[in-house]
């Protein structure tokens, strides 16, 4: 019933810790551009522009696309600002894509940023709220407990999430947009940096990054006409639950195992391992990828960490089913982009276009955002074929 | 594309201070009642769920997570966010419907504004470089533009009373209103000025609250057995971010909005219009190209009550509650987003 949708153009800026020569919507802007050049388009090609970011009190900006509008040429448009939690920029491309297969926009626009070195998302996650328990722990202590809790559960070796930080970090030297640049990093240098909450590691977390990510995602008809390979929506899927209730299951929560049926039914994959020839999943902590295997149907219940450390998910092992070719987000950090990164990253695989992390012959790719504490999801399937 | 139904909507009474209620305690009882009218039991009984809210409000990132809480999403549900009005939400939700991954959706918004001070809130809704570092408040920016429009000899401040004093009266028959009564333009126009030109009951109350809407497909709303009142068209814009560079006595955003939604295709009957100031619906009776016989704000209009993140949404309900009720058989609802109207979105309604 919905209309066919394509990405034809992706832009991103390089992740770094400050872009310290660009404002908010210059970065933004820069993004844009990059999108409109990749499709060979202009500003006045555009319908509608949909900005995605989340929270508003990381840069201290309150709904930043009234400021934004004017850098991405929507004076006179329509704008929506989508947020939800981590997953914001997995949402962000599922909405904006809605525009296109309600068949109400021909062909839009749509953005999502962070610019860290203007926000404390340490601060903007942990202030205390009255009449709640004040969890003074960030992201990655509010994670562990759920990490040991797999640990224990699956007896997966402890140097798993090594394995995993190295593979992500080799894979982000393939990638020159990638943050982190460490083409030499070993498993020792991983498990010699500091414990920051056990199990996790320093340099099993991810960065804190600046950038921007942005899509242009057309209809059929001008998706044939666009200069250069379009990669076609084969499914989108959303799912929240709540954050904490009674037997709420926190390391595979049902929500994700929801969403990923939902988004394979959609693109009729059965067997996400082999139907799929790549995913980029949102890995903000090592752990998280042997979780995620499981979770998304890559491995059966207990078995995640194996395909781990047998290579499967790596591109230098020529593992048969590669895992965040481009660095994932181990690598780069722009929060309110990064759900956004990994569904373009995705696009780039069945364009055939991610350089030097191309996998040979993508044909089928799986971009995967989550957030919140592991309560809300968004994935999308996208094909170099229509079907 | 697929006609959409508005099959249900509730909203809280608006009050200045909820007290001790927080955020999930003003919502669950409106969606409560929104699904009741519908005779559905949850969030699982819809195909999807849209929130719109501001994390500000709260004073905590990720405010909407709690709102999550309140819909007891067990099992998971289809579920989004917008950073906006509600208005918004419901905009989000006729594109998943008319996209075919939905027949029906809950909407809400809610706002606890009373905490904080919100004009000053909002001023970081500015440019962050070379606006919000002023401070410039909601009220500076609307009184910056009633100046303009008493300049330009477009309005008088009596034009400005009588929208305050035709607000009051109407809303002496919302219960969820919080100002009402009878004022003339001479007793309003004796009270003295807050910030020039403004005086305080040109401006819009803070008011806390919530409210909730369920549309779906006309087929999907046939087979509830509900009346409801068809959602003709919906379209929004938005503007530049730079006073200097529009023209703020014009609504340019709610011109081509209204024009996109087919506004002039049929009387406008009634029309509810987000103005936190009352120069502000002259601007939009305009830009809407609305004459004399539409009724404009019957239910009194935010400046009667202003649930922000849910007003916009509650133009559109109120529209939707009279056509289902059959007092009208089409109308207008408009809501707005930003300083001095910036982003404003347009709706046409009609019964069958």
């Amino acid at each position: 019933m919905a209309e066919l949708a394509a990405v034809v153009g992706i832009g991103q800026t390089k992740y770094q810790t400050k872009h310290k020569t660009v404002s908010i919507a210059g970065l933004v802007r820069d993004a844009a551009l990059k999108a409109l050049q990749d499709a060979e388009l202009t500003w006045d090609d555009i319908d509608a522009v949909i900005v995605g970011k989340a929270p508003d009190m990381f840069e201290g900006m309150i709904m930043p696309e009234l400021y934004l509008t004017d850098a991405l040429g929507c004076n006179g448009k329509p704008m929506l600002r989508v947020h939800t939690a981590g997953s914001v920029g997995g949402s962000t491309a599922i909405v904006a894509a809605s525009y296109v297969q309600s068949g109400m926009f021909k062909r839009i626009l749509t953005v999502t940023y962070e610019k860290q070195s203007e926000s404390n998302a340490m601060w903007a996650l942990s202030n205390a709220q009255p009449f709640s328990v004040h969890l003074n722990a960030g992201a990655g202590g509010f994670f562990a407990p759920i990490i040991r809790e797999y640990m224990r559960r699956t007896n997966a070796p402890s140097d798993a999430g090594i394995k995993v930080a190295v593979k992500d970090r080799l894979h982000g030297a393939r990638n020159p947009l990638a943050h982190l640049q460490l083409p030499n990093i070993t498993m020792k240098e991983v498990e010699d940096s500091p414990m920051l909450w056990e199990p996790l590691r320093f340099l099993e977390s991810c960065p804190s990054s600046d950038g921007a990510c942005a899509l242009v995602i057309s209809n059929e008809e001008l998706a044939k006409q666009s200069p250069k390979k379009p990669a076609w929506i084969r499914g989108t899927a959303m799912r929240s639950e709540p954050t904490m209730y009674a037997g709420r299951e926190e390391v595979s929560p049902q929500a994700g195992i929801d969403c990923a049926k939902d988004v394979y039914a959609q693109a009729g994959i059965t067997n996400p391992r082999k139907d799929l020839d790549c995913a980029e999943v949102y890995v903000p902590f090592s752990w998280y990828e042997p979780m995620w295997l499981e979770n998304l149907g890559f491995a059966e219940k207990g078995e995640g960490w194996k395909l781990t450390m047998e290579g499967a998910t790596s591109l230098d092992e020529n593992g048969d089913i590669p895992w965040n070719c481009s660095g994932g987000v181990l690598s780069s950090n722009p929060i309110g982009a990064s759900g956004m990164i990994r569904f373009a990253e995705a696009a780039r695989q069945v364009r055939g276009d991610a350089g030097d992390h191309q996998v040979d012959g993508a044909k089928l790719a799986l971009g995967h955002a989550y957030g919140g504490g592991a309560q809300f999801f968004a994935m999308w399937v996208v094909g170099s074929e229509k079907a | 594309m697929r006609d959409i139904a508005i099959v249900s909507f509730v909203q809280s009474d608006c009050v200045r201070d909820a007290g001790a209620l927080n955020e999930v305690e003003l919502i669950m009882p409106v969606i409560r009642k929104v699904l009741d009218n519908v005779g559905i039991q949850s969030a699982q009984d819809v195909d999807f769920t849209c929130s719109g809210s501001c994390d500000y409000l709260q004073g905590a990132a990720f405010a909407f997570v709690l709102g999550v809480d309140a819909l007891g999403a067990v099992p998971p549900i289809k579920e989004s966010h917008v950073e906006m009005d509600a208005a918004w939400a419901l905009y989000e939700a006729v594109l998943k419907i008319r996209m075919g991954q939905a027949d029906s959706a809950l909407l809400y918004g809610f706002g606890k504004s009373s905490p904080g001070e919100l004009p000053i809130v909002l001023s970081q809704q500015l440019d962050p470089y070379y606006l919000s570092p002023l401070w410039l408040d909601t009220v500076s920016s609307a009184a910056l533009q009633a100046r303009a429009m008493l300049d330009n000899g477009d309005i008088t401040e009596a034009d400005m009373a009588e929208v305050v004093a035709r607000s009051r009266k109407n809303a002496k028959s919302n219960p969820h209103a919080q100002l009402k009564g009878d004022v003339s333009v001479d007793e309003l126009l004796a009270e003295p000025t807050y910030l020039s030109p403004l005086r305080m009951h040109d401006c819009c109350p803070i008011s806390d609250g919530a409210s909730a809407m369920v549309i779906a497909t006309v087929e999907k709303a046939k087979e509830w057995g509900k009346p409801y009142a068809v959602l003709k068209g919906i379209d929004h814009r938005i503007e530049s971010h730079h006073f200097g560079a529009r023209d703020l006595t014009k609504s340019v955003s709610t011109e081509i909005a209204a024009k996109a939604a087919g506004v002039a295709n049929g009387p406008v009957e009634v029309a509810e219009l987000y103005a936190p100031f009352s120069h502000q619906e002259i601007i939009l009776k305009k830009a809407l190209g609305l004459g004399d016989d539409t009724v404009i704000n019957p239910s009194g209009g935010v400046l009667a009550g202003n649930q922000m993140m849910a007003s916009g949404l509650s133009r559109v309900g109120e529209v939707a509650n009279r056509i289902i009720k059959g007092e009208i058989k089409r109308g207008v609802a408009h809501a707005t987003s930003g300083h001095a109207l910036q982003q404003n979105l347009v709706a046409v309604l009609e019964g069958e």
